[in-house]
């Protein structure tokens, strides 16, 4: 199950920041400022991507838990699923 | 991509102009404004040019202008706000503003004198009508105070006449005297002292307040004023008196000498104030309508005065040739923008009428063009981030259309909050959205033009921000819980790690142990898991991420400009600088700090909660690295030593390599080998642009007899002399530089992790302090 959990979001964040950084830039119409636009879309897939890749990998492994306090504990038990 | 890329291709052209024409040739041009003149006159003085008088002319028709906006503004009358693009008007219509303009300034300045008398005639007036007024009161007080006494025959003074005159004191025998007038209220207490110590209490001085704030006529702020009334016995008194008030700058007005005298005197006062009121309405209403007039058209003036200063100024850069009739110039001009430049030059010859048109020339040059670099209103503002570094050189690689990504990006790394995002990208959609208004455009504020300048930019990073807000789970200081936390405080009850009467209720903080299953689920699919925002180690666990995180993005954003020089180096045909320069540079960076985002992700992956007793300190580690130092602390792989020190002895080794193998190998090309000497000397040498052009060129000039400017030939054979001294010197600061900047720039990287740590705690300090009391 953790495996699960952790593939479904990576394949679909990688399909989706894939796609706008190498599939739209074919579709973007001729101009003057078509190199600026496909530089733009590819450097913005690259960052968002990495940046969200960091914060998944980051929290992958835990090597410790949240300190919570007991009423938090109390109400976390009675009232979430 | 073209333009933005990298700078444009430019070339030096020769600009011939009729003497006739000149003026409406370089109008034009300046209306096309993509050229750049040379200076072909620099050893003449500024004062010794051809068209100094006309600047002169220019600079005097500024100065009135300069006035005639101050005073328009002081007057507060409202100046067109349309857009107005004039264009620089001919000599023969500038004497014709040049006279208007004068004509305005004598009237104005007339004006203004008169006014000003006016008023100063006007607080006279008042402050006159204010001192008999007060006196008035003095002298009845004095008598409505004393009680009524027995009345002796010989001193009649105590009777209802209530004046002191001048039969009662000669009776007393004694020439009384009066001295009355006005004097600041800062210093009547100093007055008073003196007058006292001087004249020995043989003054009397009754003084009283105005109540309103009258005018200082020097400096013109409302000040508050004393009526002073002084009563002196003999005429020696009454000179010292005299010059104490005039060393106080005491105003002193006439004392009357009756009742009726007073009276005469009040009335003339008030009709003279009521006439001087009227005149100076009168004197307001004329200087208003003058400056109406000419605030209609002050605008258009200034341009037209600026453009025409302008196009003199570049006549000034021009030398005459030889036959006296034509004007030169030596213009850089964009290759592209080549036909542009005829057809602005053929408008202005047909615009003044002259029957030989101007034309232009293109001629080689070893000079470094200027970097022109095109950019629109959304590309602008991020062209101006990157100039305030520094100007890249001609035809280098142009780092902004990437930091139209990554400037916006860094921020929102730094901001990261979900909801001020979105207010920060509304802001700035709405003055995208408006940008026409003029209103917006034109404010005065500094601080909103500077906001308005950058709209596109604050828009990026407001948007950016929401995704690193979304990904930080951040907003406005509170954590959205989209997909579920993947943390189970159900799991730590099952497993009886916890019972509810003994745990729960003796332990204020209790840690859930990812260890026991069922506790965590795993990892939350965007971004940081909520429960961290009730957590209360929680910036533990933060800290470490994001520290984390501003190193990889650092390293990676600074490996990325590295290999951006790989362009360069292709382009300008120095492949050996690929060899010599760019590989030592990546091996370095990316040998050691490559090595530890290598050893970041290594950590995150290998290490769970299982061997969290274990898990080393990746700084301990990369410590240790430097220090060839590998067995105190128990590795994070099998072989980890071993690959350290083959890492940094790499890294080692191309400190040298930088250092060294870009002069040795062109001291080498430049010295060994004895056939590259001779022939090809002139050949080899010319580095900028593509050696056959330039040699093909020179030879071309050479038949048809056209002759460069002196000045392009004397510098080329400055730049030949190949220095080995110098470039031995260039490459050491490069490499020093590169060394030292790779590890403060990366260490720098950190105020990424430490500003948004700022930013989420002054939020949630402000929420907690303010919002919730």
């Amino acid at each position: 199950m953790a495996e699960l959990s952790f593939v479904i979001p990576m394949s679909v964040m990688t399909l989706f920041w894939g796609i706008i950084g190498g599939v739209v830039p074919w579709f973007v119409p001729k101009g003057p400022n078509r190199g600026v636009i496909v530089t733009m879309l590819v450097l913005t897939a690259v960052c968002c991507y990495l940046f969200w890749l960091i914060a998944i990998l980051a929290q992958l492994n835990p090597l410790f838990g949240p300190a919570l306090k007991n009423d938090t504990i109390w109400y976390m038990y009675y009232h979430l699923p | 991509m073209g333009s933005l890329f990298r700078s444009e291709e430019m070339c030096l052209t020769q600009l011939f102009l009729q003497s006739g024409s000149a003026y409406d040739c370089i109008s034009e041009l300046g209306e096309m404004g993509m050229v750049e003149f040379r200076d072909l006159n620099p050893s003449v003085n500024l004062f010794q040019r051809k068209f100094v008088t006309e600047l002169k002319r220019c600079e005097e028709m500024e100065r009135i202008l300069g006035y005639l906006l101050r005073e328009i503004k002081r007057a507060d009358i409202p100046l067109p706000e349309g857009e107005v693009n004039p264009v620089a008007p001919l000599p023969k219509h500038v004497l014709v503003i040049m006279e208007q303009l004068q004509r305005l300034e004598v009237e104005l300045s007339e004006v203004t004198r008169n006014k000003e008398k006016l008023q100063k005639n006007l607080l006279e007036l008042t402050e006159y009508t204010h001192m008999l007024r007060i006196t008035r009161n003095f002298v009845h007080r004095s008598a409505e105070c004393e009680p009524p006494q027995v009345q002796y025959e010989e001193f009649p003074f105590l009777e209802k006449d209530s004046m002191m005159d001048y039969s009662s004191m000669q009776r007393l025998g004694a020439k009384l005297g009066f001295i009355s007038g006005l004097i600041q209220r800062r210093k009547i207490e100093a007055f008073e002292r003196m007058l006292w110590r001087v004249c020995k209490g043989y003054t009397i001085l009754s003084y009283s307040e105005i109540d309103e704030y009258l005018e200082d006529p020097d400096t013109g702020e409302p000040t508050k004023s004393v009526v002073f009334l002084i009563s002196y016995w003999g005429e020696q008194i009454g000179q010292k008196v005299k010059k104490i008030c005039d060393c106080y700058h005491c105003h002193v007005y006439p004392y009357p000498n009756s009742n009726e005298e007073r009276n005469d005197v009040v009335e003339g006062l008030r009709t003279r104030i009521q006439d001087l009121h009227t005149v100076l309405h009168r004197t307001e209403d004329y200087l208003r309508q003058v400056l109406n007039k000419a605030s209609e058209s002050v605008y258009t003036w200034v341009i037209q005065v600026k453009k025409m200063k302008a196009i003199y100024h570049i006549l000034n850069l021009c030398s005459f040739d030889v036959t006296n009739k034509c004007l030169i110039a030596e213009v850089w001009c964009p290759v592209n923008d080549l036909p542009i430049l005829r057809r602005a030059l053929e408008e202005g010859s047909r615009k003044s009428g002259a029957t030989v048109p101007s034309f232009v020339n293109r001629i080689p040059s070893n000079d470094t063009p200027p970097t022109l670099i095109r950019t629109n209103k959304f590309t602008s503002g991020f062209q101006n981030i990157v100039e305030a570094y520094g100007v890249g050189n001609y035809r280098e690689v142009n780092p902004a259309p990437y930091t139209i990504i990554t400037f916006p990006f860094l921020f929102a790394v730094m901001f990261g909050d979900l909801g001020h995002g979105v207010i920060m990208a509304l802001f700035a959609l709405w003055m995208v959205l408006y940008e026409d208004n003029r209103k917006l455009k034109r404010t005065r504020n500094e601080i909103w033009n500077t906001f308005f300048e950058g709209r596109y930019i604050i828009l990026m990073m407001g948007l950016f921000s929401v995704y690193t807000g979304l990904i930080y789970n951040d907003c406005f200081s509170k954590s959205l819980n989209i997909f579920g936390s993947g943390w189970s405080v159900n799991a730590m009850f099952e497993s009886g790690n916890w019972t509810w009467d003994s745990t729960l209720r003796t332990n204020a903080f209790l840690t859930l142990d990812p260890n026991v299953p069922g506790v965590f689920n795993g990892p939350y699919p965007l971004g940081i898991d909520p429960i961290w925002n009730l957590a209360s180690n929680r910036l533990t666990f933060l800290n470490s991420y994001k520290m984390k995180m501003s190193v990889i993005v650092g390293i990676s954003h600074m490996s990325f400009g590295v290999i951006l020089g790989i362009f360069n180096h292709l382009h300008f045909r120095k492949k050996f600088n690929l060899y010599l320069v760019l590989l030592p540079e990546l091996l370095f960076l990316l040998c050691l700090f490559g090595y530890l985002v290598f050893m970041i992700i290594y950590k995150w992956l290998a290490f769970s909660a299982r061997d969290s007793q274990m898990a080393p300190s990746i700084l301990i580690h990369f410590i240790n690295m430097f220090l060839m130092q590998g067995d105190g602390v128990p590795p994070l792989f099998p072989g980890q030593v071993g690959l350290q020190v083959f890492l940094v002895v790499i890294a080692l080794l191309s400190v040298p390599v930088l250092l060294l193998g870009k002069p040795v190998y062109l001291y080498w090309l430049h010295n060994g080998g004895a056939n590259r000497i001779g022939m090809y000397r002139g050949y080899e040498r010319v580095r900028r642009h593509s050696e056959e052009e330039l040699s093909l060129m020179r030879a071309n000039d050479m038949e048809e007899g056209s002759v460069p400017s002196d000045l392009s030939t004397s510098r080329e054979q400055q730049k030949e002399e190949f220095d080995f001294g110098d470039m031995f010197l260039h490459q050491s600061i490069h490499t020093i530089e590169y060394c030292l900047g790779c590890i403060s720039n990366t260490a720098s990287y950190l105020r990424l992790w430490a500003l948004s740590l700022a930013h989420a705690r002054e939020y949630q300090h402000t929420t907690s302090n303010c919002i919730l009391y």
